[in-house]
């Protein structure tokens, strides 16, 4: 999501939204973060509908809110960061938060990948298969939390490691761990499955 | 120096976003080149990072960006907080 934006002159655009009138240019404004905002939401709340929900309710804030934005930070930084607040104020209305605590107790405790020797190819038209894109999403959505963030946003919405963590609040060097860690766990997880579920013919290798 | 498999595990991110040192790196690579564990690890957290990134794992659903904007709108012109709009804004 970085690319489009900073193309486009975000600041003027919000001025003059701000200035009055000009109200309109805020769909022009959200349009590139649209499809962000709602996988945050989704990836965190794990329901479409809820997700479609409080990604409006983000972009209502947001619109609401507007004049607050200083532009220190990036508009996109500080739009996740309101979906993340919704998303998370969510959770904790439907307690459905109350194993995460646990899981963050384990912070400090060590992953260790798949042991696989051959799978090294890439699933080719994995996407194509509802099959993959569930396993893919049941993954992600197991995550605790805590990892599932960010690695929601560096490595599925493509902020930079700075943007990510300065979206969730914490130390760089914070979420860097975070991100190893969901990503190795996410390994551990994935590449069995998707080396069963996808015949080995359709792939292609990496290289 | 050599490292043993569970250490290399830990510079995977970091092997992976380019961020390691320049002594690290090397010794990452070297434990790489001969270790085909390891290396089916590298590849297949890259290809796993490669597929979640893909645009469809978590597609909006239809008519998502029509019924945002409709939200927008409503909110534009009607007050705050009612969720009605409220008479005409006076021109024709
Ligand atoms: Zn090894």
């Amino acid at each position: 999501m970085t690319a489009t934006s900073e193309n486009r002159n975000e600041a003027q655009m919000i001025a003059s939204i701000l200035a009055g009138g000009n109200t309109h240019e805020f769909h022009d404004l959200i349009q590139p973060y649209e499809r962000s905002v709602y996988s945050m939401a989704l990836s965190m709340l794990q329901n479409e509908a809820d997700a479609e929900d409080a990604a409006q309710e983000a972009f209502l804030k947001a619109f609401r809110n507007l004049e607050k934005f200083r532009g220190e930070a990036k508009f996109s930084t500080w739009l996740i960061s309101i979906t993340l607040n919704e998303a998370r104020s969510r959770l904790r209305r439907k307690k459905t938060a109350k194993t995460e605590s646990l899981d963050e107790l384990q912070e400090g405790g060590h992953v260790s990948p798949a042991l696989l020797r051959d799978w090294r190819e890439i699933p080719s038209e994995a996407l194509e298969r509802q099959e993959v894109r569930l396993l893919l999403q049941d993954a992600i959505g197991d995550l605790p939390l805590i990892y599932r963030e960010v690695f929601v946003l560096r490595d599925m919405e493509d902020l930079s490691v700075n943007q990510s963590a300065e979206a969730l609040g914490i130390s760089v060097a914070a979420a860097k761990v975070r991100l190893h860690r969901a990503r190795l766990m996410l390994q551990k997880r994935l590449a069995p499955q998707l080396k069963q579920v996808m015949p080995k013919r359709r792939w292609f290798p990496w290289f | 120096m050599v490292l043993e498999c569970k250490h290399v595990w830990e510079h995977i991110s970091g092997y992976l976003d380019g961020t390691l040192d320049a002594a690290v790196l090397e010794d990452v690579q070297k434990h790489l080149e001969h270790c085909e564990i390891c290396s089916a690890i590298l590849d297949s957290t890259r290809n796993i990072l490669i597929l979640t990134a893909d645009e469809r794992v978590f597609e909006l659903p239809l008519g998502f960006s029509e019924r945002l904007h409709a939200r927008l709108e409503a909110e534009m012109r009607g007050p705050r907080g009612t969720g009605e709009e409220i008479g005409e804004e006076g021109d024709s």
